[in-house]
């Protein structure tokens, strides 16, 4: 424990920063490489790479995640703001340029590619959109008369149909969600919860009714007919495993699921480390969710409620569409688990939103004092 | 900039985000945070649903009993012969199965499996392999040898399964009549196939097809003379180089199949050739123009309508012309004929005008009765229905009279045959045991007594004095009346290419079997003779009667003339 009278970054960083976080986003990062050491080698073997191919990118990755989840995590909420406007800017542009130049993958277009680096600028677009929608709406609740609930709603606009035009239906649907999340926190009518309620209803069927895929996917939920193959096998995987699990490099279900790597590593968590295990990593999604909404409740700036609150909720939503799909509970749907997941772009964006949420919850007793108008007009006028 | 651009948005706001600004303006905190711990409590609802899943998926049995449940191989009743010779019965072999998903390594499980199976279709099987199933055949019914073979490979993902598997200790003896079963051991042809149509089937759908409850199911056929038909029938195919042969013995009395057999045939313990073209079951799924064996019934309906006599006479001295055609006779006599010089000379002429005398619509009746014209009632599911002429005109009556223009199969004309013999009564054959009582219960009159007497007269005297006589068996009283018929070719009738037949009975005093033969296409025996059904089927019913006669319970009678008790009473 850094004394209080040691004035440096670090010491205040290591004195202001929320460990409960801190300790539960280093497990998940554990976990993720400790995982893709049982979930990956089948994958790489079947694709004809090395056995641990995958498991050494994962490392490779989750080493700069740390290093910039703690560096963001050194950030003052105006410093956040600001980049996270910047990251916004760039994700967009990205976003605009990945219909042309991206690379496609299965249909979509989603990646970009940069000195040899694949980009997915839509997982860097999520944290930034968070923060800025959070601003807008803090911004309107302080002075009614700025329209910053108009502005989000235009930028969800913006950014739903760049994920449409991908397409990518889950990263839509995210985004959406949370976007919508937020704008109920911050106080959104009752008629217009039953108004977007209803649009977004109607997306899902216009969704179901457009993209086949999706038609397809969602029937086979539904009747359980048709090639249900990766869900089956994913409950199939957690039924193996039983409580205790198989144990590790044990598991056989995990050798067939095409995607036990990405996003079905959950289910071969479950397989090779039992149930116990699931249960471990969803508490702690369920803790680092519910703890980010707990000091929302708290907090006393608008600003910093709605960013954290949207952080953790993205970070949520993505965590219970995957385990709901792994379990059979939703129809299959490519999500992504945060930091257990394979994936360069995903690890990296992840990182920086608990980065973020880490800058945003760090004690700041000065701020609960006199809460709200200061900082926040300091703040717009550096934008 | 950003003042202006704030500036801009603001008036336009203002006359449109009434709804927004309202509601934002009474935005407080408490809100705020009611709206935080209803999203809370949401989270915390779904995560709860992962924690009950989670927890219902651990109190789920994974599956370790060695591969998902697939229906098990079916158990089938023996069927045995009516004195219990085991006919079919159920053995076991063991079937490789492999559950894909929990194949590693496809490629190596195809190597190691193609050292001890080196038949096995790598392709094939690679792609079942790869097909994601959760359970593929990978070869069916294997040697206790070759599973022990493979288990020494020690494969993951594979797995042995006992299967039951049929198999017929008789070879092709009875292959028609007990037909086939799939690999599955479900019944798909002959009697294997009515057993499961009896309700056999639903009760393995059930799962109570229990090997020890199953009763074997008793046929009427009797082994012994079933192999020397059999036997009887290969010999005839190969001594008269015909493209096929068969016999059918039925008892007249309770309308039982003692025998029957059609060769070429199959073995159904390896029945790779049974579905060839020419291996049908010719007996009954296959219908002939039966040529002048139709004559039997032509005078018999002729005797029944009271209109004709045994003394009657009919005028052959010359062809009838009818239309394009003329109808002549084969051992043409130029003469007026009785009754029975009629029969035994097998004039066409004179079948012609005996038919004539009962009308167009009379003949086809009497034919309709006695069962010429419908398809055949019985377990056999192969049964061919004949074909009639769609309006019957005179020439139609005419040659059906002598047995062209109206095809039946072997099978019913034995049993239309039987009905002439045994007193008048038509019963429909049957494959499984009969008593007579039974068999009379069901059976209708179709001639009267009277008419049946006078036939087993002209049978026998036929068999004396007329074509059958090679089919004479010292001591049995054989009677019978062969048809040597020609068969179209391309369109018309060919002299030399013929479909022979000899309908029979025995022992003519109190006839109990009706035996039929026929020999499709027979080549002469020797150069220079003719091939006519008295040359060839007449004798394969006298060799079947000769050999299986004391099987079949016929005491022989020697020592007096039988042609004179039978032929005194008619005189």
């Amino acid at each position: 424990m850094a004394s209080r009278l040691d004035r440096s970054p670090v010491a205040i960083w290591w004195r202001t920063i929320d460990r409960w976080f801190l300790a539960a986003f280093l497990t998940l990062m554990g976990l993720g490489i400790v995982l893709s050491f049982a979930a990956s080698p089948a994958v790489a073997e079947r694709i004809g790479l090395d056995s641990f191919h995958f498991a050494t990118r994962q490392i490779f990755f989750t080493l700069p995640a740390l290093c910039v989840m703690l560096a963001v995590s050194f950030l003052e909420a105006r410093e956040v703001r600001r980049m996270a406007l910047i990251m916004l800017c760039i994700a967009l542009v990205l976003m605009v340029a990945v219909l042309y130049v991206g690379v496609e993958v299965k249909g979509a277009r989603r990646w970009v590619s940069f000195a040899g680096v694949s980009v997915q600028p839509s997982e860097f677009l999520k944290p930034a959109f968070v923060i800025v929608c959070a601003w807008l709406f803090a911004e309107h609740q302080r002075q009614p008369d700025i329209p910053g609930n108009l502005m989000a709603m235009g930028l969800l606009g913006v950014v739903l149909a760049l994920l449409v035009a991908q397409p990518d239906l889950g990263q839509t649907m995210l985004s959406l969600g949370t976007w919508g999340v937020m704008f109920f926190m911050a106080g959104m009518p009752w008629l217009w919860i039953i108004v977007l309620g209803a649009l977004g209803a109607g997306g899902a069927l216009a969704a179901y009714t457009v993209f086949p895929h999706v038609a397809g996917r969602i029937d086979r939920f539904l009747t359980g007919e048709g090639d249900t193959f990766q869900v089956d096998m994913g409950r199939e995987a957690v039924i193996n495993g039983g409580w205790f699990g198989v144990g590790p490099g044990e598991g056989t279900v995990k050798r067939v699921i095409p995607d036990s790597h990405a996003d079905f590593v959950f289910a071969v968590a479950g397989e090779e480390f039992g149930i116990i295990m699931c249960f471990l990593i969803m508490f702690l999604f369920a803790f680092i969710v519910l703890r980010g909404l707990n000091i929302a409740l708290k907090e006393h700036d608008d600003f910093t409620r709605y960013a954290v609150a949207g952080l953790v909720v993205v970070f949520g939503l993505q965590s219970v569409i995957n385990m709901g799909v792994n379990l059979q509970l939703l129809p299959a749907k490519g999500m992504t688990l945060p930091f257990i997941s394979y994936g360069g772009s995903s690890q990296i964006a992840i990182a920086i939103s608990m980065g973020m949420v880490l800058a945003l919850t760090r004690k700041r007793p000065e701020r609960r004092k006199s809460p709200g108008y200061p900082l926040a007009k300091h703040a717009l006028a550096a934008e | 900039m950003m003042k202006l651009w704030r500036k801009r948005l603001s008036k336009a706001e203002a006359s449109t985000a009434s709804i927004v600004v309202d509601g934002a303006r009474k935005a407080t905190g408490g809100r705020t945070k009611n709206r935080v711990v209803m999203t809370m409590t949401v989270f915390f609802g779904i995560y709860a649903t992962i924690t009950g899943r989670l927890i219902y998926l651990g109190m789920l049995q994974p599956d370790e009993s060695g591969g998902p449940a697939t229906r098990v191989t079916a158990s089938r009743p023996d069927i045995v012969d009516r004195n219990g010779e085991v006919l079919a019965t159920d053995i076991k072999t063991l079937s490789l199965f492999a559950e894909p998903r929990r194949i590693v390594d496809a490629d190596e499980v195809i190597e190691k499996l193609s050292t001890v199976l080196p038949d096995i279709d790598v392709e094939q099987t690679y792609k079942r392999l790869k097909s994601g199933a959760g359970f593929v055949w990978l070869k069916r019914q294997l040697s206790p040898r070759q599973q022990a073979d493979i288990m020494q490979l020690g494969l993951p993902g594979i797995g042995f399964r006992t299967e039951k598997r049929r198999f017929y200790p008789g070879g092709p003896t009875a292959a028609h009549i007990l037909g086939l079963t799939n690999i599955d051991n479900q019944g798909i042809a002959g009697m294997e196939k009515y057993i499961d149509d009896q309700g056999l089937a639903d009760l393995q759908a059930s799962g109570l097809a229990d090997a020890k409850d199953l009763r074997p199911v008793r046929l009427s056929i009797d082994l012994r003379v079933q192999h020397i038909v059999r036997d009887e029938v290969a010999k005839a195919l190969d001594k008269y180089q015909a493209i096929a042969a068969g016999a059918v013995v039925l008892n007249v009395k309770t309308g039982e199949v003692l025998a029957m057999a059609s060769v070429p045939d199959f073995d159904p313990n390896n029945p790779y050739n049974a579905l060839d073209k020419d291996h049908l079951n010719r007996m009954s799924a296959g219908v002939y123009e039966m040529g002048s064996t139709i004559k039997s019934f032509t005078t018999a309906m002729a005797l029944d309508s009271g209109k004709v006599t045994l003394n009657s006479t009919f005028d052959a001295t010359r062809p009838i012309t009818i239309g394009r055609q003329t109808i002549r006779d084969f051992h043409g006599k130029g003469r007026v004929l009785s009754v029975p010089e009629v029969f035994i000379y097998s004039s066409n002429i004179g079948s012609a005008r005996e038919a004539d005398v009962v009308g167009i619509e009379g003949h086809r009746e009497f034919l309709k009765r006695i069962g010429l014209l419908d398809r055949l009632q019985t377990e056999l599911p192969e049964v061919a229905r004949p074909t009639e002429p769609k309006v019957w005109k005179k020439v139609h009556s005419i040659t059906i009279s002598f047995g062209h223009g109206m095809s039946t199969t072997p099978l019913q004309t034995a049993v239309g045959a039987a009905a002439l013999m045994n007193g008048g009564y038509l019963m429909n054959p049957t494959f499984l045991p009969r008593t007579e009582q039974d068999a009379m219960a069901s059976a209708k009159q179709v001639v009267n007594t009277k008419t049946s007497q006078d036939m087993r007269y002209l049978y026998l005297l036929n068999a004396e004095k007329g074509s059958g006589k090679r089919a004479e068996v010292p001591g049995y009283r054989v009677g019978g009346k062969t048809g040597t018929a020609e068969k179209v070719v391309n369109g018309r009738y060919a002299s030399n290419v013929r479909f022979n037949a000899f309908l029979a009975a025995f022992p003519m005093d109190d006839p109990q079997y009706v035996v039929l033969s026929i020999v499709d296409e027979p080549k002469p025996e020797k150069p220079g003779m003719p091939a006519t059904a008295g040359l060839n089927a007449a004798p394969v019913v006298a060799n079947i009667i000769r050999r299986s006669a004391s099987f079949l319970g016929v005491k022989p009678e020697f020592g007096h003339e039988s042609e004179a008790t039978v032929a005194s009473s008619y005189d």
